[in-house]
């Protein structure tokens, strides 16, 4: 038996990291502006998406990633908001995340040209999401606050991979045992100086500012991810 | 949570390099800021290596520990916990000089063992 090592160093993610930057090309050719949004399940992506897309004067889609079911883009498509669909569990039990690939297989089904901002609802989830860029502009992350207050110690990757994070569910607060200064430092420590937004999708405090930060990247700013 | 995603990733890459010739060992380097679990990734590796060149491969992982720079004043330091500020100045201005890899180094081939059913 003769065996030979072959030196290869490459970054395991580079195939995914390519076809990211063709989905990117395709919406920068279409002047469309993507945020990937990710989060915990059940912090409230749809319901902050429901809340915020109304009053917002933009045309927008949204791509829905879940393992399964298609529940939250009926919620979508019920505000009549060109949504897609997308299901993972045709992996082995299931992704825990969308990847560029999955998300240029939704690409044909919108018409990109007609949008201003594609809003990509991620796989709630605290880590795979991070690592896997599928073509967006920017990142934001939602965590609300019946999650503990140590989940940017505890979930790094996560809180980096964004350029804004919302605090959703602050309505809750007078309810809870919770800390949301201890929160705002852990997330500093780990993301010095980035942007935060405190919400609740529920009555609306707050929504304006996002809706203004969604309006902030159709129009080209803040800094892509 | 991730690691059958990663391990898929690694399979996908080695079978770019390797071709139809089979691999008896993937040497990975991943450091601490990917929190890769060692023991998870070998399990996922092997189910998603099944029927690829790199199914029995066995797995080598380098770790490579967490390193922060602090860019004003050149601190240099291994965190316990991912606190990106400068324990010497208080500046924010903190760069990950190590510990952000997640690549495969090398692999070994076994260059007489049959070719692999693997698509190329």
């Amino acid at each position: 038996m003769h065996r030979t090592k072959v030196k290869i160093v490459e970054e395991a993610l580079d195939a995914n990291n390519t076809i990211a930057r063709a989905n990117r090309s395709d919406f920068d050719r279409s002047g469309v502006s993507v945020v990937n949004l990710m989060s915990a399940p059940g912090a409230g992506k749809t319901t902050l998406l429901e809340a915020t897309l109304g009053g917002l004067d933009l045309r927008v889609g949204v791509l829905e990633g879940d393992v399964q079911g298609s529940a939250d883009a009926d919620r979508i498509a019920a505000m009549h908001i060109p949504v897609v669909q997308l299901n993972t569990d045709g992996g082995f039990g299931g992704e825990c995340h969308l990847d560029a690939n999955m998300v240029r297989s939704a690409l044909p089904a919108f018409s990109l040209d007609d949008l201003d901002l594609l809003i990509i609802e991620n796989v709630g989830n605290l880590v795979c999401p991070a690592e896997f860029k599928v073509g967006e502009d920017t990142r934001a992350m939602i965590c609300s606050v019946t999650e503990g207050e140590e989940k940017p110690l505890k979930y790094p990757l996560m809180f980096r991979a964004c350029e804004l994070v919302v605090v959703n569910k602050i309505d809750l607060l007078e309810h809870l045992d919770y800390d949301l200064d201890k929160l705002l430092y852990n997330i500093d420590a780990v993301h010095p100086d980035v942007p935060k937004l405190l919400v609740s999708a529920k009555t609306g405090e707050g929504v304006d500012q996002f809706r203004d930060w969604l309006t902030q990247v159709a129009a080209g700013a803040p800094a892509p991810a | 949570m991730h690691e059958m995603s990663l391990a898929s990733a690694i399979v996908n890459t080695v079978v770019k390099h390797a071709g139809d010739r089979k691999v008896t060992l993937i040497t990975l380097r991943t450091g601490g800021m990917r929190q890769v679990v060692v023991d998870s990734l070998e399990f996922y590796l092997g189910f998603v290596a099944r029927d690829t060149c790199c199914e029995g491969a066995k797995l080598e992982v380098i770790l490579v520990k967490t390193r922060f720079k602090c860019r004003p004043c050149g601190e240099e330091w291994e965190p316990d916990l991912p606190h990106f500020r400068c324990p010497n100045c208080e500046s924010a201005d903190v760069a990950i000089i190590a510990g952000e890899e997640f690549e495969v180094d090398s692999i070994e081939i076994d260059e007489e063992e049959a070719a692999c059913t693997a698509p190329r």
